[in-house]
């Protein structure tokens, strides 16, 4: 397998995910925002950051820089696609997912471990890992709160989109152990297609046992 | 041509800055603040004479960037100086 990640102005992530991936066996390219082809890859890794400084909206700018007509083509044609925090941001921008990220409801920067339960493990982001498994990963977001009409949230509990929901370490979605104030818990969704894959916590941080974890590494040992 | 744009928050979108900032303000004496909304406004200056025209490539800026759909809601305007 083959990725890219992409680097916008202000990602900060970008190193480490290169470096999680290719621990894993994942070739990868660096691709600079203004860059207008991407090399050939299987996988597009949008990274976690401050793109554009969080500019009129986390990710908007970003969506629209040279290299996500790419990435929509790329994603279009059934290419996977994955947003880590910011990079999330930067997909619900895009439209390639559905709904947005806004403030977190304490309206504090949340910079800590959580734990959270995979409520869907048939995706080609999470089949390494069991359903209903509990994964320990840092966020660290001042706009991580997902909010989708109700509508939309009943559409992706009914096609199985939501693959990540905050949770206890006994594994319950409680109120209490949503840190952001997300409808359902929600930590991370898949798109219908099951192609592209937003999540705000940072599986990269947990993915050495130097850092403290290695639950993020089932992310990264799903790729395939 | 000078255009004003403001976006604002969904009525049915959460805004806990805007109740930060009314409880702020509550505390400093100003009562009786019924909601407060926050929201964000944008001055842009066209080459354009037409006003029906530049109004509409003000909202398509809106459509197209300076608004998130999803959760915001956009007004434009024409400014008369």
């Amino acid at each position: 397998m083959k990725a890219s990640v992409i680097i916008f102005p202000g990602s900060n992530c970008d190193r480490d995910i290169k470096i999680s991936l290719e621990k894993f066996g994942i070739k990868t390219s660096m691709v600079w925002h203004a860059d207008t082809k991407l090399p050939k890859s299987d996988l597009i890794v949008l990274p976690g950051g401050f793109s554009y400084g969080d500019y009129l909206r986390c990710g908007s700018i970003a969506s629209k820089s040279r290299i996500m007509k790419e990435v929509i083509t790329h994603s279009k044609k059934g290419g996977l696609v994955m947003g880590i925090c910011n990079g999330f941001q930067v997909l619900v921008e895009t439209q390639l997912l559905p709904g947005v990220l806004i403030r977190n409801i304490n309206l504090k920067f949340i910079c800590k471990n959580i734990t959270v339960k995979v409520t869907n493990n048939k995706t080609n982001f999470t089949s390494q890992t069991y359903r209903n498994s509990i994964l320990e990963i840092p966020i660290a977001h001042n706009e991580g709160n997902y909010f989708a009409k109700k509508d939309l949230i009943s559409e992706l509990e009914d096609n199985n989109q939501i693959v990540l929901q905050y949770c206890d370490t006994a594994g319950n979605v409680t109120e209490q152990c949503n840190p952001n104030g997300s409808i359902k818990n929600i930590a991370g969704i898949i798109n219908k297609k099951g192609n592209v894959f937003g999540l705000m916590p940072h599986p990269e941080r947990a993915s050495d046992k130097l850092l403290g974890g290695m639950d993020g590494s089932m992310i990264f040992k799903s790729l395939k | 041509m000078k255009l004003q744009v403001i976006v604002t928050l969904k009525r049915d979108v959460l805004d806990p800055q805007g109740s930060a900032i009314k409880s702020s303000l509550s505390n400093m004496g100003f009562k009786n603040i019924e909601s407060l909304r926050q929201g964000k406004t944008f001055e842009i200056i066209v080459k354009e004479k037409d006003e029906k025209v530049a109004l509409s490539k003000a909202k398509d800026m809106c459509e197209k960037l300076l608004a998130n759909l999803t959760i915001e809601d956009y007004s434009v305007k024409a400014i008369k100086e």
